[in-house]
């Protein structure tokens, strides 16, 4: 009974954290048909976030250090939400209407930030600047011109040809003169940890195992989160221009509901809700550049299997490939079968599957059987709409 | 009973409980030219997607030459000989005319067929004749997404030709027209009636008085208001009332 | 009338022009890479761009289902590691009757597994690493698309099915030797060392010889009429049910195809690297295979080809030089291909840099929005009536 318990606990745990990585995924692909495959290297971010504000807080000492966690996850949603932010406005607003082109350019998007965790360092940073400086700088110079719109073309080009040039050629020469704390790399490419404060450390003690407070922590958050998202789109004035746009796009561009604006908010906060879920994430382990690739597929499969639009779906999709996952993987469906001899072929069928990788397999399979019975997910939308 | 081309018996059509279709019989013979008008969400379209299989019915059915309609995908129903035309013309874009009704006018639509078999001369024949009647015969070798309105109008009408159908379902043909093209497609269908059996929708009443030779039907939430001929239907009393609302002086 | 005919019998003739001019150009390229590189690249450079020659081979399968059909996969890494597994496993099977290959003895496997049995015989492994490919492609293909499941829902599934299959190979050491992978270069094929000078020009001229031919099955499928219904598909699935055909047919051959393609192209390129490891299933090379296509141009078969030579050529020279750089990069080039370039160099070449040369050489520009309006009667007449008045 308690190893039943105790599956089903971890079970909500893995749950739990697919759920808040998928939230946003699920928010946006809703919105707006995107997938973002950078999805995970957002949640990176914010894990990375959490890291650089425990080392700010560590130097203050014992009362302060204790609440790191607490400030982290609000600084990691604004940095991650300011990045989708710019990420929606400097390329997806493009692609609207062409999802699989959108799907590789934030592949693109994807693997420019994991490089750029394990380069990033003050050269870098100061070439982006200087970078950012003249281009956009310079835009805002020619668009005064009067004659704008017809050397619009060229202007771009030559502008970002002589802004890229400046900002290399002014990193080379850093690089030449500069000592080496400029140079060193901030994270490198090896995994930093982030360090529990110490009342997430240890579990509770219930019915002969351990809770591990950080999975609840965790479970609390995603909970929150849920809450969180579910009261801001069905009782905030902005929730439901997202609602209604998610319906129908033209009439709601008819009605005067801005849909740019309601796009870029709903990709900046799904995008948050992707850093704090990277907060959640740096709890469970040591954080990496490639630590968002080890979450996209699962919460790819959230969204499919939950279906589009219904926040419910998701919820109860994420919790049981979750739950699921972990009673495949850690092997107790073969453990609770080993009892009667005549279902032998059976647990060997499921001791088979049962490691983290090979449960894998099998979820898939098991949702692929699920997508012939439900192709559009568990709550699919009807109607005339729904289909063209 | 052999000549009833398509009977409908108590369709019922509900997406989450709103019913767009509400216990609706309707039946036609063979050879006849139906219009069908309605006011905005009466269910027209719906009742087409039903037809065609687009949307399979919550209850009821749907009887195509004495053949239950009941969970046949849309490709086979429309090999049984009902065609259908789309509110916005839908053709191919990225291919010409002559491209377009070839795909349409293949004999054998199965896959190795279409891989291996090379388009035959009666095929290539009835090709050549459509484009002439549809009057795009400059224009054959041209990509469908530089046609105009009009054209593609009347390309889409050439496709279901091309199937020959013996049932033509054609959502507002006339719509997005000028006068002088709604005519033209107006002849077209009433040349076509002569030797297939057609369901027209349509909200333009001049259009619906040119080509309404036969019966008119009145859709309204969801089932069949009235049916008649135009000038019994233009009569009657509901359909002023649906259409206009209730009258002021009573 | 007479007019029509006379402009019929001169495209035919343009055609069979335009046909045999596309002949000879095949014929120059395969005898410059079959015949010219041989004799001047070095051997180590030779086997690199036999490589490149054999994933430009999976560029093709998936221009054919995406800038075709409209369906992008991203795990055309499976069936590309199929047809590699396939090769690797004959290869590791020559040995003398009753040994096992060296790596189960590690994992204490004393049986060789029941699916290895076949590949003891090479034509059954030809055929497997054709079939099986094209085989679990078509499965896949038609679980999904039964459903009418389409768009960005099955680029996920496509990707999710990777890293399934990813996670098998990788898993099952006692099977398939797990995250080591297979070495092939250290056997033997017809008794002569796979990474020996010899056999591995044959397999790079056995690339060339596979990568025209089937540059000519997938001209060949696009061309007739069956190319002009995946386009179709492609651009508007639901009308082409409507106009009587079963769509998920379609699409399941053509996915098959594809698979089958990248199965030929995962062998050939597994024994010019040497090596099969379940790493060439990462969710990352097969998304990069779709780049390819992407930068060449989708929709256009050669540039397909180009696309990955380009790419894979611009891959090796900035990771020899500036290793850190090539990721940002590769980032970059998602991107402006995906904005800038949605058709791919191939694309804007045909859409602009020609019609300027034309231009730039004098030579009439064509027209393109109405071209005949020179040729329409109607108009014609029109004209002949107002200069009689």
């Amino acid at each position: 009974m308690s190893a039943l318990i105790e599956g089903l606990f971890n079970g909500i745990s893995i749950g739990s954290v697919l759920l808040i990585a998928a939230l946003g995924l699920a928010i946006v692909f809703g919105l707006m048909g995107v997938i973002n495959l950078a999805h995970g290297e957002l949640m990176m971010l914010g894990a990375y976030t959490t890291f650089v504000v425990q080392n700010v807080f560590k130097p203050l000492g014992e009362p302060w250090f204790e609440l790191y966690i607490l400030f982290s996850l609000p600084v990691a949603f604004i940095v991650s939400a300011l990045f989708g932010l710019a990420l929606e406005r400097g390329v997806i607003r493009f692609l609207y209407g062409r999802p699989l082109e959108t799907l590789l350019a934030t592949w693109g998007v994807s693997l420019i930030l994991r490089q750029f965790v394990r380069s990033v360092n003050w050269l870098l940073v100061i070439s982006i600047a200087v970078f950012c400086l003249c281009f956009f700088g310079g835009m805002a110079i020619l668009k005064r011109l009067s004659h704008w719109e017809r050397i619009r073309n060229w202007a771009i080009t030559i502008l970002l040809f002589i802004s890229s040039a400046i900002s290399i050629a002014l990193g080379f020469l850093i690089d030449r003169v500069g000592t080496l704390a400029l140079t060193k790399p901030w994270f490198s490419a090896r995994n930093v940890d982030v360090t529990a404060p110490t009342w997430l450390r240890g579990g509770w003690k219930i019915l002969g195992f351990q809770m591990p407070y950080a999975r609840l922590f965790i479970i609390a958050l995603t909970i929150i989160c849920l809450l969180g998202v579910y009261w801001f789109l069905n009782r905030s004035t902005w929730g439901l221009r997202i609602r209604a746009v998610t319906q129908n796009r033209s009439m709601s561009a008819c009605l005067g509901i801005p849909t740019a604006k309601v796009d870029a908010l709903t990709f900046a906060l799904g995008s948050g809700l992707a850093g704090v879920a990277g907060c959640a994430v740096s709890l469970l382990g040591s954080v990496g550049p490639n630590t968002g690739q080890n979450y996209i597929v699962d919460t790819f499969m959230v969204v499919v299997v939950g279906g589009v639009g219904n926040l419910f779906g998701t919820v109860v999709a994420g919790l049981s490939i979750g739950i699921i996952n972990y009673l495949i993987g850690s092997g107790t469906l073969a453990l609770i079968f080993t009892s009667t001899e005549s279902l032998k072929p059976l647990v060997d069928f499921f001791l088979f599957f049962a490691t983290s990788s090979m449960a894998k397999v099998m979820v898939f399979a098991i949702i692929i059987t699920f997508l012939q019975v439900k192709p559009a997910g568990l709550f699919p939308q009807k109607g005339r709409t729904a289909e063209l | 009973m052999t000549n009833k081309i398509l009977e409908i018996e108590k369709l019922t059509v509900s997406f989450d409980g709103f019913k767009a279709l509400n216990d609706l019989n309707f039946s036609m013979d063979a050879g006849e030219l139906r219009v069908i008008i309605g006011p905005n969400g009466a269910g027209k379209t719906t009742f087409l997607d039903v037809i065609t299989g687009k949307v399979q019915p919550t209850k009821g059915r749907v009887l195509f030459k004495g053949k239950n309609l009941k969970k046949i995908p849309e490709h086979k129903i429309t090999r049984m000989g009902i065609g259908r035309k789309f509110q916005t013309p839908r053709v191919y874009l990225n291919l010409t005319v002559r491209e377009n009704l070839d795909l349409v006018a293949n004999q054998n639509k199965n896959v190795f067929p279409t891989l291996f078999g090379r388009p035959s001369s009666t095929e290539k024949r009835t090709v050549s004749g459509l484009i002439e009647t549809i009057g795009l015969d400059a224009k054959a070798n041209l990509q469908a997404d530089l046609l105009s309105h009009g054209e593609k109008q009347r390309l889409e009408i050439g496709m279901l030709v091309a199937q020959s159908p013996d049932l033509l379902l054609v959502d507002e043909p006339a719509a997005g027209l000028t006068d002088e093209e709604t005519e033209n497609v107006g002849a077209l269908l009433l040349s076509l009636a002569e030797s297939h059996s057609i369901i027209a929708i349509e909200h333009d009443m001049e259009f619906v008085r040119q080509i309404a030779k036969d019966k008119v039907t009145v859709l309204h939430q969801g089932s069949v208001l009235c049916e008649g001929k135009m000038d019994e239907v233009q009569n009657d009393p509901r359909v002023i009332e649906v259409y206009l609302g209730e009258p002021l002086d009573k | 009338m007479s007019s029509e005919l006379n402009t019929g019998v001169y495209k035919q003739k343009q055609r069979r022009q335009k046909r045999l001019i596309e002949a000879g150009i095949i014929i120059a390229i395969a005898f410059i890479l079959a015949v010219i590189l041989p004799a001047v690249l070095p051997a180590f450079r030779l086997r690199l761009f036999g490589r490149f020659l054999a994933l430009a081979i999976v560029a093709l399968g998936i221009d054919l289902i995406w800038g075709y059909t409209g369906l992008l996969s991203l795990g055309h890494g499976i069936f590309f590691a199929l047809g590699g597994y396939a090769i690797a496993m004959h290869l590791k099977l020559q040995i003398p009757e009753g040994q096992l290959p060296e790596f189960f003895t590690l994992y204490g496997v004393d049986k060789l597994p029941w699916f290895w049995q076949p590949f003891y015989s090479f034509p059954f492994t030809l055929i497997a690493l054709v079939v099986i490919p094209g085989v679990v492609a078509g499965l896949l293909g038609y679980l999904v698309f039964r459903n009418r499941i389409k768009g960005v829902y099955f680029s996920i599934l496509t990707q999710a099915a990777l890293l399934v299959f990813f996670n098998f190979f990788n898993g099952q050491q006692k099977l398939i030797n797990g995250t080591n992978g297979l070495k092939t270069d250290t056997e033997k094929i017809f008794d002569l060392l796979v990474s020996s000078s010899a056999v591995q020009r044959t397999f790079y001229i056995l690339t060339v010889i596979c990568l025209i031919l089937i540059y000519l099955l997938c001209r060949w499928l696009t061309s007739g009429r069956f190319g002009r219904l995946l386009i179709a598909i492609r651009d508007d699935e639901t009308r082409v049910r409507f106009s009587g055909y079963d769509t998920t047919g379609f699409k399941v051959l053509v996915f098959a195809i594809s698979g089958a393609i990248a199965g030929i192209a995962g062998a050939l390129y597994t024994v010019q690297t040497g090596i099969i490891t379940p790493t060439i299933m990462q969710v990352a090379f097969s998304i990069e295979m779709v780049i390819w296509v992407a930068v060449g141009g989708r929709g256009t078969l050669i540039g397909a080809i180009i696309g990955t030579l380009l790419v894979r050529l611009a891959q090796t020279f900035l990771s020899e030089r500036f290793p850190q750089v090539w990721l940002f990069f590769q980032g970059a080039l998602f991107l402006t291909v995906v904005t800038v370039l949605p058709n791919g160099i191939v694309g804007w070449f045909r859409d602009y840099a020609w019609i300027k040369a034309r231009s730039l050489f004098g030579l009439k520009q064509q027209l393109i929005t109405y071209p005949q309006i020179e040729e329409d009667p109607e108009i014609q007449r029109e004209r002949d009536q107002l200069t009689r008045k």
